[in-house]
């Protein structure tokens, strides 16, 4: 038996540090405003918001489902957030809970349709992205809220780190990321979310609740998309019903390019990172260079492809 | 001769009807301690029904269980584990990504001590001793707990899910064809690894279509047949094709000399 095969970490978690690595190359050799700390403290602002989608995303998919609905339900959330400041007078932090119990709400719907009905997490979250996106138009009548107390940009202003501004919301980030990790790795539920993806059957005969085990990741999930509706309302210091949708494709983009296995049960939250990071690199690289954005898109487009191609191969290669 | 080792399990009159159809048409069942008992039968002779009512899988319409004497109502799988009841399945028993380690404790894993614990954070270096010492205590050889499951080979795989159930079972290890997926060496792997499961002092109910393997490890075969018991023989004055003939109705039981029943 061959036990060096499994000390070594399979490409899928180099791939992302390395296509990371590559592009922060090409870019730095492209455009001498690149490699400044200034300008990735940029970067990491401008990704927090689907780094954090991320987060919940890598969960869902952890378990082998698919979350469509992420960044439509992270929209209706900071509709909600903002619409409960602006009409009620509520406080900021009350005001962003209200936001965050009604994403984590669709998170629950979508964890009792996949775990009662036994429906695909494909179509569960096709329909609630439909039905969020709906509503956000509804109740915000299509307008941008702009009337929100100064508390809710709090966590878009930055901390001055010598001479780099780093928002507080990209810190928010990262520690989320840290403290999901060490979830992940370190407690009994993160290794169920783990078993549950990889064979929900012989998780379910070792007594495991697996059903128990997809709703909390469902909720969690919402409860992420929640927080990235904070971020998005501080960041632009409004609520955006047209807000999400780029994020909403962006955010499965960086579980994927971070090696996270669309077949469950396999991968690295901080990968995740990684992913996002590789988005976010990428269009402001090109942005620097002067590239259409468009062009973005599709280097983007590619290295889904080849994540998942890795992902695929990196598996056959393991049976 | 000595006395008969005592009944660690039992079952009186098992009824199990699936709308029209009687899957179990008051089956008996007694399991002893020490022992290795094959439960073969033909296909709708009520076997896998007995297995699920013993495993939790399902629940009798009638009769009684008894495990060490007292009555149970197991209403799920999980109840018969909390009773000490281990079951291994053909395939799915194993989370292929994670590790040995990981696989053997899935859903009892150890906790750290204190706060930590509490918190939900597992012991992974003490899970790991673990299961060096039960896979050592097993004679099952292989190099590194930290492995994924899926770099190992079919029979080892379900040596893992064996030595699981081992470590965990207080009173009886189920195996439901353990052996069927399995090549010859592999299976042969695994049949030396009930064995020493057996002789660990865990009595074992294994479930197999493959008659040399029941004649092999079995040290009494209970005959199931249309939803009864047709006939509990000892293997080592019956012949294969005797007790295929009573599994399939071919033979009377009356018509077997007596030393080839077993009680």
């Amino acid at each position: 038996m061959n036990t060096k095969t499994s000390r070594l970490p399979p490409i899928a978690t180099l791939g992302p540090f390395i296509a990371l690595l590559l592009a922060c190359t090409f870019f730095a050799s492209q455009s001498d405003r690149f490699l400044s700390t200034q300008n990735f403290s940029l970067i990491l602002q401008q990704v927090m918001v689907v780094g954090v989608i991320a987060i919940g995303q890598t969960l869902v998919i952890l378990t082998a489902g698919i979350d469509l609905s992420c960044g439509m339900v992270m929209a209706l959330g900071s509709i909600v957030m903002t619409k409960f400041a602006a009409d009620y007078g509520l406080s900021a932090p009350v005001a962003i809970l209200c936001g965050i119990a009604a994403t984590a709400l669709f998170g629950l719907i979508n964890g009792l349709l996949v775990t009662r009905l036994k429906l695909p997490p494909f179509i569960v979250t096709l329909g609630t992205l439909n039905i969020a996106f709906a509503i956000t138009q509804l109740y915000s009548k299509s307008q941008t809220i702009t009337n929100i107390p100064d508390g809710m940009n709090w966590l878009g202003n930055t901390l001055r780190m010598g001479d780099t501004n780093i928002a507080y919301g990209a810190i928010l980030m990262l520690a989320l990321y840290v403290a999901v990790w060490f979830w992940l790795r370190e407690t009994a539920q993160g290794r169920h979310v783990y078993a549950v993806g990889n064979s929900p059957e012989a998780t379910r005969l070792t007594g495991i609740n697996t059903d128990k085990v997809l709703l909390g990741v469902y909720v969690l999930a919402g409860v992420f998309y929640g927080i990235a509706s904070m971020l998005t309302v501080a960041r632009t210091g409004a609520g955006d019903p047209n807000g999400g949708t780029t994020e909403n494709l962006d955010a499965i983009t960086a579980v994927v390019l971070g090696g996270t296995s669309l077949f469950g049960g396999r991968g690295i939250i901080l990968g995740t990172l990684v992913g996002a990071l590789i988005v976010g690199v990428f269009r402001n690289g090109l942005t620097l260079i002067g590239v259409s954005s468009v062009y973005q898109i599709l280097v983007t487009g590619v290295l889904v492809i080849l994540a998942v191609a890795t992902d695929q191969m990196s598996r056959k290669g393991a049976r | 001769m000595s006395a008969q080792p005592k009944i660690v399990m039992q079952a009186k009159g098992l009824v199990k009807r699936y709308g029209q159809v009687t899957a179990l048409d008051g089956a008996d069942f007694e399991l002893r301690a020490g022992e290795i008992l094959a439960v073969i039968g033909d296909n709708g002779a009520g076997k896998s029904s007995l297995i699920k009512c013993l495993s939790g899988a399902t629940i009798p319409d009638e009769g009684e269980i008894q495990l060490d004497g007292q009555t149970i109502h197991f209403k799920s799988p999980i109840d018969a584990r909390r009773s000490g009841i281990e079951t291994v399945y053909q395939d799915l028993a194993v989370a292929p990504a994670m590790t040995i380690a990981e696989n053997l404790f899935l859903g009892r894993e150890l906790r750290r001590p204190g706060l930590a614990g509490m918190l939900g954070m597992i012991d992974k270096k003490k899970m790991l001793e673990e299961s060096i010492a039960r896979m050592n205590d097993l004679k099952v050889g292989i190099r590194s707990m930290l492995q994924a499951v899926e770099t190992l080979s079919g029979g080892q795989r379900q040596c893992v899910a064996v030595a699981r159930a081992a470590a965990f079972a207080q009173h009886v290890v189920i195996m439901d064809e353990p052996t069927a997926a399995l090549g010859v060496k592999e299976g042969n792997m695994v049949l030396e690894l009930i064995r020493r499961v057996r002789d660990k002092g865990l009595p074992v109910v294994l479930i197999s279509h493959n008659m040399p393997h029941v004649f092999e490890v079995a040290d009494r075969i209970h005959i199931a047949r249309l939803g009864k018991r047709a006939a509990v023989v000892n293997p080592k004055f019956i012949s294969m094709s005797d007790t295929v003939a009573v599994m399939t109705g071919a033979k009377a039981v009356d018509d077997l000399p007596p030393e080839a029943l077993a009680h």
